[in-house]
């Protein structure tokens, strides 16, 4: 059952199962594949390098020092399409990947709207409803989407260049290309944030594939239900009495030590 | 043409690859460049040229070097007919003025004029011309010659006010985890109670 995440890896290269393995310890739950997790590393590589790069062509006042890593301005700009085509390739498969459990539901236009209480923390647990991806998740998938067609198109433009497409098409597209760049950059903060430090314990299910069931229950708590047929809630009271039992036992223990000690 | 408002050089995203000299020169210098062609899509004048081999922009230099040098450039010594001069601007726009009058006045091209665009502040190469109501008629010269908006406004306004708006992402998460704090696996460990004051505890 936990080998299935929403029905969507029978579909994939059963080539990247043998290359690689996901080992889903006690209390964990299985969240990324393989497959989906090397074509995350890949497009995240190729993002970065077209960003660096880009970053040295888009304010060279500011980071011309990015370019010699590149080998030197004329080759980091010669580098840049196709760090930028790395990028929309991998990412391109991934959409594939993702384009069914990515889709927009009422329970995603819900979740932006309470995109206040969720900065502020108000709610310790995600609403019961949010599923393997929330509505923030879905909105960057989709705003990475229409931003990598939008990087594509006028980096194609710019590539062949005004001898080509015409001196209006490409200085439109520099404008389409540079916006899109800076959305995608705002949004990759959050991403970034989201993983590590923002919500602790997220960012194994890209590495090792897995998450633990308290992750699940508290920031994918539908996604949990699917997964292993109980209820979130309950799952979470449970182990709050498991651990108050605990507690108990080992105060008792200690209790009971501390006499006998007194004794001898 | 060497442009007053050179668009290329609006246009160009490699620093020193383009130069506008206190004389009034143009210049691209090749070891700046980057080879992207931005260029040549700021020009007006469709002068840039890509150079294949090189992966590079050319154009004329106005040979800035024999100019540094006192020296006129290359084409105007080598002119036989007389029909190029070179001087100051002041200079040149009084004896283009002339000859524009005299073709007017003497050979009947009522129409003949100086071309020296205001769109682009001026250029530091003037042509005379026996029609100037139809620039275009002469290899394609614009009558009104303009640089792309984007090369203007985008690049010295929006492009680094957009970039400290993409930082904003950073500063808010970075504040973000300053006054909320990650948001936790639950059930995480409960928030510790406040002690009673020290006073009553004494008691």
């Amino acid at each position: 059952m936990a080998t299935s995440v929403g029905g969507m890896q029978e579909k994939e290269p059963q080539f990247f199962n043998k290359l690689g393995r996901t080992t889903v310890h006690e209390g964990e739950l299985q969240r990324h594949s393989v497959y989906t997790r090397f074509l995350h590393w890949a497009y995240g590589i190729f993002f970065f390098l077209a960003l660096l790069t880009g970053f040295a062509i888009y304010l060279p006042f500011l980071f011309r020092w990015f370019a010699p890593a590149f080998g030197g301005p004329a080759n980091t700009r010669m580098l840049h399409p196709w760090f930028g085509l790395g990028f929309v390739f991998f990412f391109g498969l991934q959409a594939i990947n993702w384009w069914g459990p990515m889709k927009w539901t009422d329970t995603d236009s819900r979740w932006i709207k309470h995109l206040p209480e969720f900065l502020r923390s108000a709610e310790s647990l995600e609403p019961e409803e949010v599923g393997m991806y929330n509505g923030g998740q879905k909105l960057q998938f989709w705003e990475i989407v229409v931003g990598s067609i939008v990087y594509l198109i006028t980096g194609i433009v710019m590539w062949a260049g005004a001898r080509t497409f015409g001196a209006m098409l490409v200085a439109i597209s520099y404008i389409l290309h540079d916006i899109s760049a800076l959305i995608m950059l705002f949004g990759i903060f959050f991403h970034l944030y989201q993983a590590t430090f923002g919500q602790p314990g997220t960012i194994q299910a890209m590495t090792r594939g897995t998450v633990s069931e308290a992750w699940a229950w508290t920031h994918a708590p539908a996604w949990f239900r699917q997964m292993t047929g109980r209820d979130p809630r309950q799952a979470l009271e449970q182990e709050r009495k498991r651990r108050a039992d605990r507690e108990r036992a080992i105060e008792q223990l200690s209790r009971g030590a501390g006499q006998g000690g007194g004794k001898t | 043409m060497h442009c007053a408002d050179p668009g290329c050089l609006a246009a160009c995203p490699a620093d020193g690859a383009i130069v506008k000299y206190a004389n009034g020169i143009v210049d691209f210098q090749q070891e700046n460049c980057i080879g992207c062609e931005f260029c040549i899509s700021g020009c007006p004048f469709n002068i840039p040229k890509f150079n294949p081999a090189t992966k590079k922009v050319y154009k004329c230099t106005l040979c800035s070097d024999r100019v540094g040098q006192g020296l006129e450039p290359a084409c105007i010594k080598a002119c036989p007919t007389g029909c190029l001069h070179f001087g100051t601007k002041e200079d040149m726009k009084l004896l283009a003025e002339r000859r524009a009058k005299q073709l007017r006045d003497v050979s009947g091209f009522k129409d003949a004029g100086v071309y020296d665009p205001e769109s682009v502040g001026g250029t530091h190469v003037i042509y005379v011309l026996h029609d100037a109501q139809n620039p275009e008629l002469y290899a394609g010269l614009p009558k009104d010659p303009s640089i792309p908006f984007a090369y203007k406004a985008w690049k010295s306004i929006f492009k680094p006010l957009g970039l400290i708006a993409a930082t904003l992402g950073f500063v808010g998460v970075v504040f973000h985890y300053v006054f909320e704090g990650p948001k936790r696996e639950q059930p995480e460990v409960p928030p510790r109670r406040p002690e009673p004051p020290a006073g009553r505890r004494e008691a």
